[in-house]
């Protein structure tokens, strides 16, 4: 490290900003990631936002509740589109939770070490995402208490899931990543906790933090075997993730309806996953490292590589839409052009060029350096790309069911205010445990950060 | 002399810096000390080479974990479909195996990743909750920014005056004898 100023405004060094800025060490970053969990007071803006988190949440609750009351009829769904904002949500969440298992699992594996700093609050955004995605397929059955059929268990009736079903892949798959991803967040958390257990003043405080870390004490021994768990678990989530939105884009592609039975799905879902997912997670860090001042461990280069990754999925996304108006064209079966031909005059036109300009033209302002360093602009793209991503899923979903193959089953699909409020009140669910994880456990992992101190160190 | 010796659990040092704990573990490892154990608040690179430790049990768990799942899952997949309650779906054969893989994927991913975590966790004897190392006031800070190795009293080769001089001779500071409090 030099010991001169460095020129802040060339743009040769601000490219180079580090990943964790210089003069820590490892009591430094434990202090003060430790703090926002154990001594710092409770603050007004957390207060507000939990408040309206959790008021939203209620609001979830008072949906579901009258839903299962009064059945799916309260919903806009009706034949032909059965589907409509339920799987339009589910695959938005499970979508969203994607960024954070590559973060953790894939970035980890190419060795890269601005994923340090954020993999921990990723994480925890996929599991809260899992289980915002997870109410959807569960409610929409009609009769959630009846979901375990899907399930294969020795039932009394003798009967058993049909696994040919990409319905019952989805039930496997959505809930292997859920799990997988605990215990990979789980695993990372382990070291953590142990941190707290011992820093932490209170009785309380000290109970709850040492069952959870289980009496980890930094055992070499204990970081030899856990090293290896850690690796083998995130080259188990890097295929797993590849392969949840691939089973999730097979419950469309699999179908003979217009417009799914396509096999490009599996990649452009994929990449739509990432794509929307890092745009959640930018959407957390910027609020995140602004509250708790973490910006010198979320620096700007972990913004702007977030950025340019989504330009990068963005791009593949925008390819996925290309070829499937290419294909529908190249074919020439005449349903496929009917449908594309929907998309861009149909009833449902305006939301086809919304998402065009949310997902394909907005992001091409990220290939200049100068965007992708505004931090208030970035956190609007990442607004304005999550909602393209959803446009994105409702095109695919309800305008392909209302143009079928035969004009006496074409119809119309509008939400009802019961399907906006199941949606917001997930909003409100994922919000809420985002609120509780920030101050309940480090969203920043003190092991890993304490790492590349002793990296940088090695460096000097 | 005895008596006292099962209430030692061993001598444990300090240190600054993660360089000094690894010189410090390869050297004891030297000297023939094979009850050993460093502590450090995060995985120190070269220090599983200076204990010695190279075990691949983990990673034999979890492919064992891993085969279990996929097998078993395909498995039960056919037993189910084909034996249990076989049903013609569109003409397909019952043991339609390509349409069997996803579950099949996703279990085999399942039953490694249990096994990777549960596995770690039991050969690693967590959870314990107590250990004698607690009871050193110092030791709360290996899980902050401090390094320590400690020399256990069962050591073939273990005695109290000769370890707590070994790890003063390697810079270690704070050499304090650890309890076991029972």
């Amino acid at each position: 490290m030099s010991n001169g100023q460095p020129p802040l405004d060339n743009p040769q060094i601000r490219r180079l900003t580090p990943v964790l800025e210089p003069g820590h060490t490892y009591a430094s970053v434990t202090d003060k990631i430790a703090s926002i969990v154990l001594t710092r007071p409770m603050s007004l803006g957390w207060l507000a936002g939990f408040t309206l988190s959790f008021s939203v949440l209620m609001m979830l609750t008072v949906a579901i509740a009258w839903l299962i009351m009064k059945g799916t009829g309260i919903w806009g769904i009706n034949i032909p589109v059965g589907w409509g904002f339920a799987i339009v949500n589910f695959v938005w969440w499970i979508g969203i939770g994607h960024a954070g298992t590559l973060i953790s699992a894939i970035l980890f594996l190419l060795n890269q070490k601005w994923r340090t700093s954020i993999n921990r609050f990723a994480e925890a955004m996929t599991l809260f995402a899992v289980a915002c995605a997870g109410i959807f397929p569960l409610i929409h059955t009609g009769r959630p208490w009846m979901a375990y059929y899907m399930f294969p268990y020795p039932s009394a009736m003798g009967i058993w899931p049909q696994f040919r079903s990409p319905l019952i892949w989805d039930v496997f798959a959505v809930s292997t990543y859920g799990t997988v991803s605990l215990l990979f967040w789980f695993v990372g958390l382990i070291p953590d906790l142990a941190t707290l257990r011992d820093r932490a003043k209170s009785k309380t405080q000290q109970i709850i933090y040492g069952m959870l870390a289980m009496g980890w004490r930094g055992s070499a021994r204990h970081w030899h075997r856990y090293q290896s768990a850690y690796l083998l678990l995130a080259g188990l989530a890097t295929p797993l993730v590849l392969s949840v939105h691939t089973v999730v884009s097979f419950d469309f592609s699999i179908a003979i309806v217009p417009g799914w039975h396509t096999t490009i799905f599996p990649p452009y879902f994929v990449a739509g996953a990432i794509y929307s997912g890092f745009a959640m997670v930018l959407t957390i860090a910027i609020p995140l490292r602004k509250a708790y001042n973490l910006e010198d461990f979320i620096t700007m280069r972990h913004l702007e590589n977030m950025a340019k990754v989504m330009l990068a999925t963005g791009l593949i996304v925008a390819y996925g839409y290309f070829f499937e108006y290419f294909m529908s064209q190249y074919s020439g079966n005449k349903f496929d052009l009917y449908l594309t031909q929907m998309r861009f005059h149909g009833p449902y036109a305006h939301f086809y060029f919304a998402l065009i300009l949310c997902n394909i033209l907005t992001p091409q302002l990220l290939w200049f350096q100068k965007v992708r360093s505004n931090v208030p602009l970035l956190f609007l793209m990442s607004l304005i790309i999550n909602l393209g991503m959803w446009l994105e899923r409702f095109v695919i979903v309800v305008i392909s069911l209302t143009r079928d193959f035969m004009p006496s089953a074409w119809g119309r699909y509008s939400a009802t205010v019961w399907d906006y409020a199941t949606f917001v009140g997930t909003l409100g669910l994922f919000t809420t445990m985002m609120f509780l994880f920030v101050r309940g456990l480090p969203a920043i992992s003190i092991a890993e950060m304490r790492e590349l101190v002793a990296h940088s160190e090695e460096h000097e | 002399m005895i008596d006292q010796r099962s209430h030692l659990y061993g001598v444990v040092g300090e240190f600054e810096d993660a360089a000094l704990l690894v010189r410090a573990a390869a050297k004891a490892h030297e000297a023939g000390y094979r009850d050993i154990d460093a502590y450090a608040p995060f995985p120190v690179e070269g220090l599983s080479e200076a204990l010695g430790l190279r075990s691949f049990k983990v990673a034999i768990i979890t492919l064992i974990g891993g085969l279990t799942g996929g097998l078993g899952g395909f498995g039960f997949e056919y037993w189910v479909n084909v034996i249990a309650y076989p049903l013609n779906i569109g003409g397909r054969p019952l043991n339609s195996w390509p349409a069997f893989i996803p579950v099949t994927f996703e279990l085999t991913v399942l039953g490694a990743s249990l096994a990777a975590v549960f596995g770690m966790l039991a050969l690693n004897k967590l959870p314990q909750p107590h250990h004698p190392l607690f009871n050193v006031e110092r030791f709360k800070r290996a899980t902050n920014d401090k390094f320590f190795l400690c020399i256990e009293a069962h050591d073939p080769k273990f005695n109290l005056g000769e370890a707590a001089r070994f790890l003063q001779g390697v810079q270690a500071q704070h050499v304090v004898e650890v309890k076991d409090d029972d």
